[in-house]
């Protein structure tokens, strides 16, 4: 395939509930350690949440904060810190070749709870409602607020994906690449959930939110006491370009985008569909141009729902049951579920395995539910010694919409 | 009260919704986006602190008249007192 039509990824800016930078997050992945703690959510009380602590004012003024969002301000740090780890020259380049694709699961919900709890404390006159309100909830607003900070001209929208978002606009990235719309994107996925209680009480009321007296524990997919959702904050934004222009300016390259697929169930609102997640992850198989067996590590998106888990191992079985050198991990029990940026973190904490060789395993399983077992999941300890060449990752969402996105390691 | 404590109390304003800015030494006959980064929706900010914090109502036509620390001082002073 000509270098201009391949895709790869030159930067990874992000921030994980135990990580502000690739070496951070990595180093806690490797040494089992999670981090979730504990909000004190409007109308619901205490419950476990995954908390970013990144500095927000390495780069923004505090003008900016108190005007935009806190996924506008999670974004800025991601595309900052990945255009800082790329190496680009931002100074000459033309600000109206970059794109800035960011995927979000939702986006709104924070401000305007927030904005009816303020017109509640003025029994209820909408003239207290504030005029940020809508810049602050138009669904383009992560990425714009990119824009806004650093100077980029060219195009920019969020990709309201559910939880497929993360890889959802990875792959948004990559298709404007490869039309030529941009000479570098910005993609990857955000979420500023954790602030809504909107979100946990959905969870919540839907039987879906995790609970445990020890937050670090919460999120155990794959194990028999699971009992749902830890709702977490985050974003990963990778810095992709086309092959050519990465060789042109010799920079370093952390794998290269071979195959993707998104499809649909079209069968439930939120229950999952086993059958068409494996046809997703094949499609994407397809389009690598790779069989099962080529592939190193998959990804799990498992969330510790009962239902997801097991449908998401009985589609994993399906496509990489007789692949005896596939592995397979998850990252939400160290982070609990990011959202808009489950898939783009959790693919960022797989990535060092093509320098480092180490599988980086799945935690609190203490006893594994037999419906989830299979033949290389990765527990409690890392697997290490592992050439890995490929990863896909999977990451899927509500209305029945599945996502697979395989990275290879790079090579000529 | 007077104009002086009225423009303490847009000073205080700003410095709330723009808290980059030193407002230390702002001068009363200058115009206040001339002297600090402030845009449009800051001034509704502005207007927004005015009513929420104090009972202040500033029409639409009346936006103008907060151009300065010192225009400010002369229109809302009057306002503040109406209030009691």
């Amino acid at each position: 395939m000509e270098d201009d039509r391949r895709i790869v990824i030159t930067g990874v800016g992000m921030t994980a509930p135990n990580g502000n930078d690739l070496d951070e997050y990595r180093t806690n992945l490797l040494e089992c350690r999670a981090r979730i703690g504990k909000l004190d959510l409007r109308y619901m009380g205490e419950t476990p949440a995954g908390i970013c602590d990144f500095d927000s004012l390495r780069h923004q003024k505090k003008r900016e904060l108190r005007v935009g969002t806190r996924a506008g301000s999670v974004s800025i740090y991601c595309a900052r810190e990945g255009l800082a780890d790329s190496g680009l020259d931002w100074e000459s380049m033309d600000s109206n070749r970059i794109g800035v694709y960011v995927g979000t699961t939702e986006h709104g919900n924070v401000e305007t709870e927030n904005e009816v709890y303020n017109i509640s404390q003025f029994d209820y006159d909408t003239r207290f409602w504030s005029h940020h309100h809508n810049p602050r909830t138009v669904a383009n607003n992560p990425a714009g607020e990119v824009t806004l900070n650093l100077g980029i001209h060219g195009p920019h929208y969020t990709i309201g994906a559910a939880c497929a978002a993360g890889n959802a606009g990875m792959i948004q990235g990559a298709q404007m690449l490869l039309l030529g719309e941009v000479d570098v994107a910005l993609a990857g996925g955000v979420s500023e959930s954790i602030r809504s209680f909107g979100i946990f009480a959905g969870f919540r009321s839907q039987g879906a939110l995790a609970t445990h007296i020890d937050p670090n524990q919460a999120s155990r997919p794959f194990d028999m006491e699971r009992n749902g959702i830890v709702v977490s904050e985050g974003g990963a934004l990778y810095v992709l370009e086309r092959l050519s222009d990465a060789k042109k300016r010799g920079a370093n390259i952390v794998g290269e985008i071979s195959g993707w697929c998104i499809n649909s169930d079209a069968s439930d609102y939120v229950l999952p569909n086993a059958e068409r997640q494996a046809e997703c992850m094949e499609r994407a198989l397809k389009m690598a141009k790779l069989n099962s067996d080529d592939i190193d590590i998959v990804s799990t998106h498992a969330t510790a729902t009962k239902q997801g888990d097991i449908q998401e191992c009985k589609a994993v079985r399906s496509v990489f049951g007789k692949s005896e050198k596939t592995y397979v991990n998850n990252t939400k029990s160290y982070i609990g579920h990011c959202m808009g940026a489950a898939g783009a973190l959790e693919l960022a904490g797989n990535l060092p395995s093509f320098s480092d060789g180490i599988i980086h395993p799945t935690i609190n399983v203490d006893s594994l539910d037999p419906e989830c077992e299979l033949p290389n999941l990765v527990i409690n300890t890392p697997k290490e010694g592992v050439k890995v060449d490929a990863i896909l990752n999977s990451s899927f969402g509500m209305l029945g919409i599945n996502s697979a996105l395989i990275i290879r390691r790079f090579s000529e | 009260m007077t104009k002086e404590e009225v423009q303490k109390i847009v000073i205080d304003i700003i410095e709330e919704i723009a808290p980059d800015e030193d407002v230390s030494d702002i001068k009363p006959e200058v115009r206040l986006r001339d002297q600090l980064d402030l845009d449009s929706m800051d001034f509704l900010d502005i207007v927004m602190e005015l009513r929420k914090q104090h009972g202040i109502e500033v029409p639409e036509e009346d936006y103008p008249k907060l151009a300065s620390l010192e225009s400010c001082g002369e229109y809302l002073t009057p306002k503040f007192n109406e209030k009691g």
